[in-house]
C-alpha cells in the first residue's frame, strides 16, 4: 500500500469517526474530536512558529546580533525586542499573582486593532456605502432600474431607521421602522438560503471523498 | 369511531411535528450521496455577477498579471476549491502571469493542490496548451502573516509582505516579478475568500486605499453581505458559493467538479424545503385543532 | 499602574494607527507597532494552545472523565508538532511532499472539512424545527430563503424554463435590490458601531479589556 492509499484510509476513517456523531456521542467520535483538537492546535503551533515568529521576531534579532558581532554597531533592530517583551507579558496570564501584566499587550492589540478599523469601517462600510445609495429615483425610460433604486434608497433608509434605538418606535418613524425590518427579513432569508448552501456543499464535498477517492465507486 | 378516527389523526400531525432528527439526518444524506452517482447534463443560466467576473478576466489581453488570493482552509474546499481551478484553467488558457498568496496560511496549500490537479490536466487532455512554468507563467509567494496589514504594506511595495516567495527565492531573481513594485502593475486581483481576512478586508485596504480592481469568489455562508460592495461597484462581481463555481464553469465552457455536484445540491434544497414545508402545515393544523378545541 | 498604562497604551497606538493614515510621515511608526502587533498576536496564538495543552493535562493528571481523550490531544498536538518543526524542512514545511503536508492532507484537512460538512444535518434539522411562518415578517424571511434555495439549483431552471427561468430570475432580483438593501443597512450600521467603539476605546471610555485577570 503505498503511502497516498494509506493516507486516504485515514481520512475516510476519520470522517466516519466524525460522522458517528449523527447517530449520537460515542467514543470513536470523541476520539476523531480530540485527535482534531490536538492536530489544528500543533498545525496554528507550527505556522506560528515558523511564519509569524521566526520572521517578524527572530529574524530581526539575528540581524541585529550579526551586526553587533560583525561590526560592533547597536542597529534599530533590536527594537523588536519591545514587542517580544509585550508578547511575554501575554504569556504571564498563565501565572496568577502577575497576570494582570498581560492588559498591556491586550492594550497594544485593541488599540492598534480599532486604529486601524476606524478609517477603513468609516470609508469602505460607511460612506462609500451610503454614497452608493444616493441615486436617482426616476430614470427615463427604464422601469427596472427605477424600481431597483427606490428599492435600494427606500430598503437602506428604512433599515438604518429600526436600527434607531433613541427614539420610540411609533408613528410614520414607527412605520418606517416596520418597513425596514421588512427589508432585514429579506436578507435574513437569502442569509439562511445561502447558509444551507454552504452547507449541503461541505456535505457533498465529504461525500465525494468518500466515494470517489476513498472507495472509488465513482469516477 | 369519529373520535377514533380524529385522534388518529392527531397522532398523525403530531408525528410529523417530532419527526425524529436522525430521520432527517437520513434523508439529506441520501439526496446528497445518491445523486452523485447519476452523470446529468443540468442546463443553468449564468448570473450578471458571475458573468461580471469571467468578463474581467477574458478582457484581458495576454501577458497580462493576475493576483490570486487564497483566503481559505480544507473546510470550505468543496466550495472554493472548483473556483480556484477555473480561475487558473481561465488564466492559462488566457497566456495571463499568475500571482498566488495567501493570508490564511492554509490559502497556498490549497493554490498548490488545484495547481497539481490542473497541470495533470493540461497534460492530458489539452495538448496544444503548455503546461505553465513557474516563476515565468505563475509564481507561488505563499502566506505571510499579517491579515489587512500585508493587503496594506503590499500596496506600498510587494517586497515589504514577501521579500522572497513560498520557496524562499528573492523576488527580484524571479522572471515574472521583474516590474512589479506594487499594485499599479497588477491588473487584475481575485481572491477566494471563506470569512476574515478576506474579500471584505481587500475591499477596504486594496480597493478603496489602492484602487485595484478586485473580483472575488466567495463561500455561499458570506456571498450576500457582498452585494452591497458589487452594487457600488469597489468589488467587479462574485462567485457566491459552489453554484457560483458551477455557472462559471459554464461560462467557460469546461464542466469540471461543482457542475457535477450541482444535482446534489438541487435534490437537498429540495429536501429541506420539504421539510420546512411539513413542518408548518403539521404546526398550523395542530394549533387550529387546539384552537378549535379551546372555543368548543 | 493596573488600569492606567493600558489606558494611555492604547490612546497612544489607536491615535498613532490613525494620524498615519492621513500623515504618511507616521507610517514607520505605523509600521512598527503592526510588526509588534504581530509578535504579541503569535504569543497569544502560543498562549492559546498553553491552555489547551494545561487544561488536558490537569484532565489527565487528575483522571477525570473522558481524560484518555486528554491524551489524544497532547498526542495529536506532539505529533504535528515535532513533525512540523523538526522534520519538514523548516520554513518550507507545508511544501508537498513533507511528512506535514501528509498529515495536513490526510488528517487535518479531512478532520477540518468533516466538522463543518456535520452542520448541513444540523442546519436541516434546525431548521424544519424552527422555521415557522407565524407572521408577515418571517413569512418573508421563508418566501426569500425558499426562492432562493429553488431559484439558486437547477431544480428551480426546471421549473421555471417555460417562464423564461422566472425563478432564477426572480433570485437574482432579490439578490441585486431588497437584500442589498437589507444587508446595506446592517453594514451602514456595524461600520458607524466599530467607529464608535474604536473612539471610545481609543479615547479610555470603554475599559472593559482592562478589568480581570
Amino acid at each position: 500500500m503505498s503511502g497516498d492509499i494509506i493516507g486516504i484510509w485515514i481520512g475516510a476513517i476519520l470522517t466516519l469517526g466524525i460522522f458517528s456523531f449523527l447517530y449520537k456521542d460515542n467514543p470513536f467520535y470523541k476520539f476523531s474530536e480530540a485527535l482534531f483538537v490536538g492536530i489544528s492546535a500543533g498545525y496554528w503551533f507550527v505556522v506560528t512558529f515558523w511564519q509569524y515568529f521566526v520572521p517578524k521576531f527572530w529574524d530581526n534579532l539575528s540581524l541585529s546580533f550579526h551586526e553587533l558581532v560583525a561590526n560592533g554597531r547597536i542597529d534599530y533592530h533590536w527594537i523588536y525586542l519591545v514587542g517580544g517583551f509585550f508578547g511575554v507579558l501575554m504569556l504571564l496570564r498563565l501565572v496568577p499573582k502577575i497576570g494582570w501584566l498581560s492588559r498591556w499587550s491586550l492594550a497594544f492589540i485593541v488599540g492598534t486593532t480599532a486604529g486601524l478599523q476606524f478609517t477603513r469601517y468609516l470609508e469602505s462600510n460607511g460612506i462609500r456605502q451610503v454614497v452608493g445609495t444616493i441615486k436617482p429615483l426616476v430614470v427615463g425610460g427604464n422601469l427596472g432600474t427605477s424600481i431597483g433604486n427606490i428599492i435600494i434608497v427606500v430598503g437602506t433608509f428604512t433599515g438604518l431607521i429600526y436600527f434607531f434605538f433613541s427614539k420610540e418606535h411609533k408613528g410614520a418613524f414607527g412605520g418606517a421602522a416596520r418597513v425596514g425590518v421588512w427589508f432585514l427579513m429579506i436578507n435574513f432569508g437569502a442569509m439562511f438560503g445561502y447558509t444551507v448552501m454552504s452547507r449541503m456543499s461541505l456535505l457533498i464535498g465529504r461525500m465525494d471523498y468518500l466515494f470517489s477517492d476513498w472507495l472509488k465507486l465513482i469516477k | 369511531m369519529d373520535e377514533m378516527a380524529n385522534r388518529e389523526k392527531k397522532t398523525l400531525w403530531e408525528n410529523l411535528l417530532s419527526i425524529d432528527r436522525r430521520i432527517i439526518f437520513i434523508f439529506i444524506a441520501l439526496a446528497i450521496a445518491l445523486p452523485l452517482f447519476f452523470k446529468t447534463s443540468l442546463k443553468m443560466p449564468v448570473s450578471p455577477v458571475v458573468q461580471e467576473v469571467y468578463n474581467a478576466i477574458e478582457s484581458l489581453p495576454a501577458g497580462s498579471k493576475v493576483l490570486i488570493s487564497f483566503d481559505f482552509d480544507p473546510g470550505s474546499m468543496p466550495e472554493l476549491q472548483p473556483m480556484a481551478e477555473s480561475f487558473f484553467r481561465h488564466c492559462f488558457r488566457k497566456n495571463l502571469k499568475v500571482i498566488i498568496m495567501g493570508l490564511w496560511p492554509q490559502g497556498p496549500i490549497q493554490a498548490n493542490i488545484a495547481l497539481d490537479k490542473i497541470f495533470r490536466e493540461l497534460k492530458e487532455e489539452e495538448k496544444a496548451v503548455k503546461v505553465p512554468r513557474y516563476g515565468i507563467d505563475y509564481v507561488n509567494l505563499g502566506f505571510t502573516a499579517g491579515n489587512e496589514v500585508v493587503i496594506d504594506r503590499m500596496g506600498h511595495d510587494f517586497q515589504e509582505s514577501y521579500p522572497a516567495d513560498a520557496k524562499g527565492t528573492p523576488l527580484s531573481k524571479i522572471p515574472l516579478m521583474q516590474g512589479v513594485k506594487n499594485y499599479d502593475n497588477i491588473d487584475l486581483i481575485l481572491n477566494l475568500s471563506a470569512g476574515y481576512p478576506g474579500t471584505q478586508e481587500w475591499v477596504q485596504y486594496g480597493v478603496d486605499v489602492f484602487h485595484v480592481k478586485l473580483a472575488a469568489g466567495n463561500t455561499a455562508v458570506q456571498a450576500p453581505s457582498m452585494y452591497p460592495y458589487v452594487q457600488t461597484g469597489q468589488l467587479t462581481g462574485v462567485l457566491g458559493g459552489m453554484k457560483g463555481g458551477a455557472e462559471y464553469e459554464l461560462a467557460l465552457k469546461r464542466p469540471a467538479k461543482a457542475v457535477s455536484y450541482m444535482f446534489s445540491q438541487a435534490i437537498a434544497h429540495v429536501v429541506i424545503c420539504l421539510f420546512i414545508i411539513i413542518g408548518n402545515i403539521a404546526f398550523f393544523t395542530l394549533r387550529k385543532k387546539k384552537t378549535l378545541k379551546l372555543e368548543k | 499602574m493596573r488600569r492606567e498604562v493600558p489606558l494611555v497604551l492604547t490612546a497612544i497606538v489607536g491615535i498613532t494607527m490613525i494620524i498615519a493614515h492621513f500623515l504618511p510621515p507616521l507610517n514607520s511608526l505605523k509600521d512598527l507597532f503592526e510588526d509588534w502587533f504581530f509578535i504579541i498576536a503569535a504569543f497569544a496564538i502560543i498562549l492559546g494552545i498553553l491552555n489547551l495543552i494545561l487544561v488536558n493535562g490537569n484532565n489527565i493528571y487528575r483522571k477525570q472523565k473522558g481524560w484518555p481523550f486528554g491524551v489524544v490531544v497532547i498526542l495529536g498536538f506532539l505529533i504535528m508538532t515535532i513533525i512540523g518543526l523538526g522534520f519538514s524542512g523548516g520554513k518550507s514545511f507545508q511544501d508537498p511532499g513533507t511528512p506535514f503536508y501528509y498529515l495536513y492532507t490526510n488528517v487535518y484537512s479531512p478532520l477540518s472539512a468533516t466538522m463543518f460538512a456535520l452542520l448541513a444535518f444540523f442546519v436541516a434539522s434546525a431548521s424544519y424545527r424552527a422555521f415557522r411562518a407565524r407572521n408577515i415578517e418571517a413569512t418573508m424571511l421563508l418566501l426569500a430563503a425558499f426562492i432562493l434555495m429553488i431559484g439558486r439549483v437547477p431544480i428551480g431552471y426546471w421549473f421555471s424554463d417555460w417562464l423564461g427561468d422566472a425563478l432564477g430570475k426572480t433570485a437574482d432580483w432579490i439578490m441585486d435590490f431588497p437584500q442589498t438593501a437589507g444587508q446595506r443597512a446592517i453594514m451602514i450600521g456595524i461600520a458607524l458601531g466599530v467607529v464608535s467603539s474604536a473612539l471610545r476605546v481609543i479615547l479610555g471610555l470603554e475599559r472593559t479589556y482592562t478589568s480581570g485577570e
